[in-house]
């Protein structure tokens, strides 16, 4: 099992840089997850990672040994590909196969027919072993087929049996989830979670998913443009977003970004109302970040605000009411749950509030701002 | 009912359709005369070939054998029934199952080393990036516009320095490098998904063992369809083999051993030699019609005429 290291990896095809100085320290055992959205390189720094692409700079180490110039199979990596990339010629036990035989077999014991008669012991034990890796997987009885013939499920755990069956350092995945129709891609993160568990092995996941991430995952790295702009656990992540990028990108339904102001004391205001929080920056505009679940519907009082409901977005336990406010062009979004009395009819008035503890401040820049002091009593 | 009418819907008879297969018919029929005329001659005396009398198998009637008898056989012995004699003689006067042999020889060799060399070269040209592809491929579709016969004096000056000409690999050596295989593999394996590649490497592939084990396997269709290309150009080829053998007639291939039976001094002697034709074009035809299926699908896939 394996820390691995990534430290100062840049890339560029062209002239367009994809990879920015990346650093990412990933623990033994860790399942980390690179997610962010389609183009921001993360892909490509699994690729670095595995020796399938090199780095312009930068190096990369597994148990602090540097691997940047080793070739992909001797990293002793293993990796699951979105399209699953198994043989089509071979069936799935060859597929299996494979790996163990380029790495535990010289070049007469691979020939085919010479090499089984050549070195029998030995292939009886490569077949042991992916015996074993199909019952885990719960596919032995697909061994004997060929990709073709199998549904895009079967053909994930073959792909895994591929990776796991070399007992490698540990496991990169590129979108391994991606293809599959939507339950069985509920299904199978769960599934991934146990085998993690399981194997005890480190984890490199690629997904431009967020939910996939935030389920899934021991820390996430949220990528842009070609960098890291945070790395942590979900918890940390969706709660405490160190800008308003990955603010935006984690969590669905969207966060609300609000504009905002502040005074003279750096009192913060909203739609013209004071919230009693203080940032250290008087006189400036702000963005407000308030997740849909910690705005409400209320009644009118002081410290509600209107808006008219255009759209509502049924998921069965709750409802998102997606409201149009004085002065957003964007709707913001409120979570009501279904218990939660009468469903609101489309086009009518009403007020929401915000839980004020969970503001998510950030200056102009799009950096997190600290609160400074808050008055903790709910809007209300 | 339903099933009445979807049969209404097939055999609903169509004017343009039928003006259609009427064309094709017509162009198929000119293209098949030849070979019915190839097919009736092998079979019919040399009399009926001359007189055009006994319809397509000729009546069969024995016939005296002229040559035989310049040998100083009776008569008797020497009456011959046309369609066994014209076969015969194919055989005999003129050694055609050397000259098949030396066919299957050829065109095998040919066939194979052009896979060794194009598969690695459409490998690189479509799945490696490295300074200067896509000028290498521009040169590989402007070889496809060099006609043969066009260096077809240089290349046989070269083998005579070499010493080569009257050898297999005269008949070999020119073809080894099929741009064309190049060309139709390359474009089969832009569809190849990178990331099996890349799978292959992780798994420990070199990029030799890559070509063969997993680009081959993958490429079986496109790879069908160039066999029949390649061995189709050469198995028929004249032109090449007419130029670079000149005297040893161990080394004829089919088409060279249809000369046997021209201007000899007993005239043409179309019956055998019609004979040998039937017997040199079977094998292809034989061929063509198992391998059609995956002949097709080869062509439609790489989008060519």
């Amino acid at each position: 099992m394996a820390n691995i290291r990534l430290s100062n990896i840049s890339k560029r095809f062209g002239n367009t840089d994809v990879l920015n100085g990346i650093d990412l320290d990933i623990n033994d055992r860790e399942f980390v997850t690179l997610v962010g959205p389609s183009g921001c390189g993360k892909s490509t720094l699994l690729r670095i990672l595995a020796g399938l692409e090199s780095a312009d700079t930068g190096t990369v180490s597994i148990d602090d040994t540097d691997v940047t110039r080793i070739r992909p199979a001797d990293r002793n990596l293993s990796m699951v590909f979105q399209s699953y990339a198994l043989y089509p010629h071979l069936s799935v036990a060859q597929n299996m196969l494979t790996p163990l035989k380029l790495r535990d077999l010289s070049f007469p014991q691979r020939l085919p027919l010479i090499g089984p008669l050549l070195a029998k012991t030995e292939y009886k034990t490569l077949y042991q072993q992916i015996k074993n890796t199909a019952q885990i997987l719960k596919i032995e009885n697909l061994l004997d087929r060929k990709p073709g013939q199998l549904s895009g499920g079967q053909r994930q755990r073959a792909a895994l049996g591929r990776a796991m069956v070399r007992d490698p350092l540990a496991f990169l995945m590129d979108e391994p989830l991606s293809n599959l129709d939507a339950a069985l891609r509920v299904h199978m993160r769960s599934e991934l979670t146990q085998l993690h568990q399981r194997l005890r092995a480190t984890f490199v996941y690629v997904t431009h998913d967020q939910s996939e991430a935030l389920t899934m995952s021991d820390k996430m790295a949220v990528m842009m443009k070609g960098k890291i702009l945070q790395y942590g656990p979900p918890d940390e992540v969706y709660h405490n977003p160190q800008t308003i990028d990955v603010a935006r990108f984690i969590g669905s339904p969207a966060i609300n970004i609000i504009p905002g102001s502040t005074d003279e004391t750096g009192c913060v205001s909203l739609f013209g109302k004071s919230l009693e929080t203080h940032v250290s920056y008087p006189h400036s505009t702000l963005h407000i970040g308030l997740r849909p679940e910690h705005l409400s519907l209320s009644e009118n009082n002081g410290n509600s605000f209107p808006g008219i409901i255009r759209h509502i977005e049924n998921l069965g336990s709750d409802l998102f009411y997606h409201l149009e406010t004085e002065g957003m062009s964007q709707r913001i979004v409120v979570r009501s749950s279904q218990s939660e009395g009468k469903r609101l009819p489309l086009g009518s008035l009403t007020y929401f509030k915000a839980q004020k503890n969970k503001l998510l401040i950030f200056g102009e820049s799009g950096n997190r701002l600290t609160v400074k002091s808050q008055k903790l009593a709910e809007v209300a | 009912m339903s099933n009445f009418d979807t049969s209404q819907r097939i055999f609903r008879f169509s004017s343009s359709e039928a003006i259609k297969h009427v064309i094709l018919i017509f162009g198929a029929l000119i293209v098949l005369l030849p070979f019915y005329v190839m097919l009736s001659y092998s079979l019919k005396a040399p009399a009926e070939i001359m007189q055009n009398t006994g319809g397509f198998f000729g009546t069969q009637e024995p016939f005296r054998d002229d040559y035989c008898i310049k040998l100083g056989n009776a008569v008797a012995d020497c009456m011959v029934t046309p369609w066994i004699y014209n076969y015969q003689t194919a055989f005999e006067k003129a050694p055609l199952l050397r000259y098949l042999l030396n066919g299957i020889l050829v065109t095998f060799s040919i066939f194979f080393i052009q896979v060794v060399i194009a598969l690695p070269c459409a490998y690189a040209l479509a799945k490696l990036r490295f300074w200067g592809r896509e000028t290498v491929f521009a040169l590989v579709l402007f070889c496809l516009l060099i006609p043969v016969h066009a260096i077809a004096l240089p290349l046989y000056i070269m083998l005579a320095k070499l010493g080569l000409t009257n050898s297999y690999a005269a008949l070999v050596i020119p073809w080894t490098i099929s741009v064309f295989g190049i060309f139709l593999m390359r474009q089969f394996f832009m569809t190849i998904p990178d990331d099996l590649i890349d799978a292959a490497r992780m798994d420990g592939m070199s990029e030799y063992s890559i070509i063969w084990n997993v680009m081959l396997p993958s490429a079986i269709p496109a790879l069908m369809a160039f066999a029949i290309f390649s061995v189709v150009a050469h198995w028929n080829d004249y032109f090449w083999p007419r130029i670079v053998i000149t005297g040893n007639r161990d080394l004829f291939t089919p088409p060279l051993g249809l000369r046997e039976f021209k201007g000899d001094a007993d005239g043409d002697n179309f019956g055998p030699m019609m004979a040998t034709a039937v017997v040199i074009v079977t094998p292809l035809l034989v061929a063509f019609a198992l391998a059609q299926k995956r002949f097709i699908d080869g062509i439609t896939l790489s989008g060519m005429k």
